[in-house]
């Protein structure tokens, strides 16, 4: 293994990573040595609006993939409405190749809580809930335990630090649905429906909980906030670039000798983020990565000098989305990926909408087809008007993250799909996985 | 909702008998009226008793919220977390998406397949052991990783690691797990998904944080790499005071 330059090292960037260091920095009382709720009682000295201000000064943008600006979502909240409020947290993390938000709720839970009570009283709500991942348990057990222990000092309830402000905080479980990280199919579950979108508008910020007003966040976003109420937005902006501010935790997974959480300022490169951890395996080399988790167009080796914020990654025809960044080699077959990633698709698709429901049914097939070793040319145009048919026509972001992988190892790997059909590449599922005939 | 005196039909009473007060606490977690939002907590909650959603759960739910059979059928067919056959006391599930799978993880599911005798969402004869291939477990620096009743229990999997673990299971052991708390059964569990707290002496302290979720941070450390100009009085532009006086 390599060691990192020095100039690649000064990238790292450990803000809200910091307190993983301490491991008893879920127990409160070590949280407040380390700086923890100081940011609440800096936040309950200034007004809700004055708040809101500082989020949209420091530019901060979401953590979940779509990077909307977190205190322009915050001031579309209606005030003076006389409905209630709410903060809903996603904390749903499933993305493939995502793996950011459960370290970070399970090593230093109350950031969490004390980002979400200060965003409570930003947008004028007294009832919280973090929608965890059901799967997510021993992340989900710390949480509740953080949230018993902020209840107790009077962080959390009736009359916070004597301001007058209230609150209640709800940890509530999911039960494993990939589609309840897509903000609308969350809110129905948490209403205790089958978890599926509502069209949109009206967006959630005008009907959203319980038909009232409401504010969708990720974890990574309520949890940069104490730190921005700290340390002020030009110290945040002193992180990342002009666009996309801050610093941002990078999920590297796969291919490279040192997997890891990476956390540095918006804007590294893959490059970079190869050295810090390590290099490539011994043996491997880039062929296909994907910049923010598998529902993210697919990046080749000659897109490893991509700046790695919401611009940077556009620009290169693909999306920041969750900063997953799962690293493949010339070892790994791309168009078996994405097979495995289709079959997830189809396995999550809420069945709401026709082309999502049907298009990954078929897609699947195709692949176990072509994987079989029984695919055709014709199998090619299939799957690329069948993508291009979920794509931009699904009810929601599920189908045009299933369609992106085959639309881009379409565009990058025709060959690879070509070794398959034409015999060149040994079949890599027995014919008895095969399902359905020419 | 928060009416006690529900008339059980004789279809729900047997788990009303048991569960009736958890129940009511998990509904007054949530805004009056808006009881229908501890449905997924209340099928955790059947699923502690009988460790599966069965149709005197899917009553049970049903009655408690004042809603119909088909309405809980439909959201707990929905939900993978909801299993709709009795499971073992031990859910493992390997990952089995993408990057796991490359990783390894199908070899290690495979074999567990072929050791075990069983396919997905099949128990063990013994009733121990449930397996499952599960999507991204989202621990993808880990891969390919395995869980038991979704704590993570080994990390980088080998075939050989897995077989062991399930083999310690079948013995009535519970090998402690790489990132999780103290294995309890599926039971236990689904109480903690239901929202209620590990009860465990303990048990919320257990699972120290592995070497790949610290890398970033412990290099910064060991190069003495910190983010400058950090302080805690950075002022807030004020334009108002925080709060109106009280009139």
């Amino acid at each position: 293994m390599t060691q990192p330059r020095r100039e690649v090292l000064e990238k790292l960037t450990p803000v809200l990573t910091k307190r993983w260091l301490s491991p008893d920095a879920w127990k409160i009382d070590v949280y407040e040595r380390l700086d923890g709720y100081a940011a609440l009682k800096k936040a309950l000295d200034v007004h809700p609006d004055d708040l809101i201000q500082l989020i949209k000064d420091s530019g901060l943008r979401g953590r979940g993939g779509a990077g909307f600006p977190t205190g322009l979502k915050w001031s579309f909240i209606p005030q003076g409405d006389g409905k209630p409020h709410y903060l809903v947290i996603n904390a749903d993390e499933g993305e493939p190749g995502t793996c950011k938000d459960l370290p970070l709720m399970t090593y230093d839970p109350h950031a969490l809580i004390e980002g979400a009570i200060i965003a409570s009283y930003a947008i004028r709500s007294n009832r919280a809930f973090i929608y965890i991942r059901g799967e997510a348990v021993h992340a989900a057990r710390r949480l509740r335990s953080a949230v018993e222990q902020a209840y107790a000092k009077g962080y959390l309830g009736t009359n916070i630090l004597g301001s007058g402000f209230d609150l209640e905080l709800v940890v509530h479980s999911g039960a494993g649905a990939y589609i309840c990280g897509e903000e609308t199919a969350l809110l129905d579950s948490l209403e205790g429906f089958r978890g599926q979108p509502r069209l949109r508008p009206p967006f959630p910020a005008i009907a959203g909980l319980y038909a009232s007003p409401t504010v969708v966040n990720n974890v990574g976003t309520i949890a940069s906030v104490p730190y921005i109420v700290l340390g002020g937005a030009d110290w945040w902006k002193s992180m990342g670039t002009e666009k996309s501010s801050g610093p941002m935790i990078y999920s590297l997974s796969g291919r490279i000798v040192n997997p890891g959480q990476y956390e540095c300022g918006l804007g590294i490169t893959l490059r970079e983020l190869i050295e810090l951890a390590g290099g490539m395996k011994p043996g491997h080399e880039l062929k296909f990565w994907t910049p923010g988790g598998s529902s993210t167009p697919l990046l080749t080796a000659e897109h490893i000098d991509t700046a790695m914020d919401f611009e940077g990654v556009a620009a290169a025809g693909s999306i920041l989305g969750t900063t997953a960044m799962q690293i493949f080699s010339d070892k790994d077959c791309p168009v078996y990926a994405t097979w495995r990633w289709l079959e997830f698709y189809h396995h999550e698709s809420c069945g709401k909408c026709t082309p999502c429901r049907e298009g990954n049914y078929w897609m699947v097939r195709t692949y176990r087809r072509i994987l079989s070793g029984e695919g055709t040319h014709a199998d090619l145009d299939t799957l690329q008007d069948t993508a291009d048919n979920i794509f931009g026509r699904s009810f929601c972001g599920l189908g045009d993250g299933a369609a992106t992988p085959v639309i881009s190892t379409l565009k990058f790997f025709r060959q690879d799909y070509l070794d398959y059909i034409e015999g060149r590449t040994a079949p890599r599922l027995s014919a008895k996985a095969l399902v359905g005939a020419h | 909702m928060s009416d006690t005196t529900i008339e059980f039909s004789a279809a729900a009473a047997p788990l009303a008998e048991k569960l009736l007060a958890p129940a009511l606490e998990i509904i007054a977690r949530y805004p009056e009226g808006r009881s229908r939002s501890a449905l997924l907590p209340l099928l955790h909650l059947v699923q502690t008793e009988e460790g599966h959603v069965s149709p005197t759960g899917v009553a049970f739910c049903a009655e408690v919220l004042g809603i119909t059979k088909a309405q809980v059928g439909a959201v707990a067919t929905f939900y993978t977390m909801y299993k709709r056959r009795p499971s073992g006391e031990y859910l493992v599930s390997v990952c089995t998406n993408t990057l796991c799978n490359m990783m390894g993880g199908q070899e290690v599911y495979d074999r567990l397949t072929e050791h075990l005798g069983v396919g997905h969402d099949e128990t063990t004869a013994d009733g121990r052991i449930t397996l499952e291939h599960a999507e991204c477990l989202a621990a993808c620096d880990y891969a390919p990783v395995v869980t038991v009743n979704y704590d993570f229990a080994v990390d980088e999997a080998t075939p050989d690691g897995a077989v062991e673990l399930v083999e310690s299971l079948r013995k009535g052991e519970r090998p402690a797990p790489t990132r999780g708390a103290r294995v309890c059964s599926l039971k236990e569990m689904q109480h903690q998904l239901a929202g209620f707290a590990d009860e465990r002496e303990g048990a919320v302290g257990d699972g120290p944080a592995g070497a790949p979720t610290l890398r970033g941070v412990n290099l910064a450390q060991q190069h003495g790499i910190a983010v400058p100009n950090f302080h805690l009085d950075a002022p807030i532009a004020k334009t108002k005071p925080a709060r109106e006086e009280t009139k």
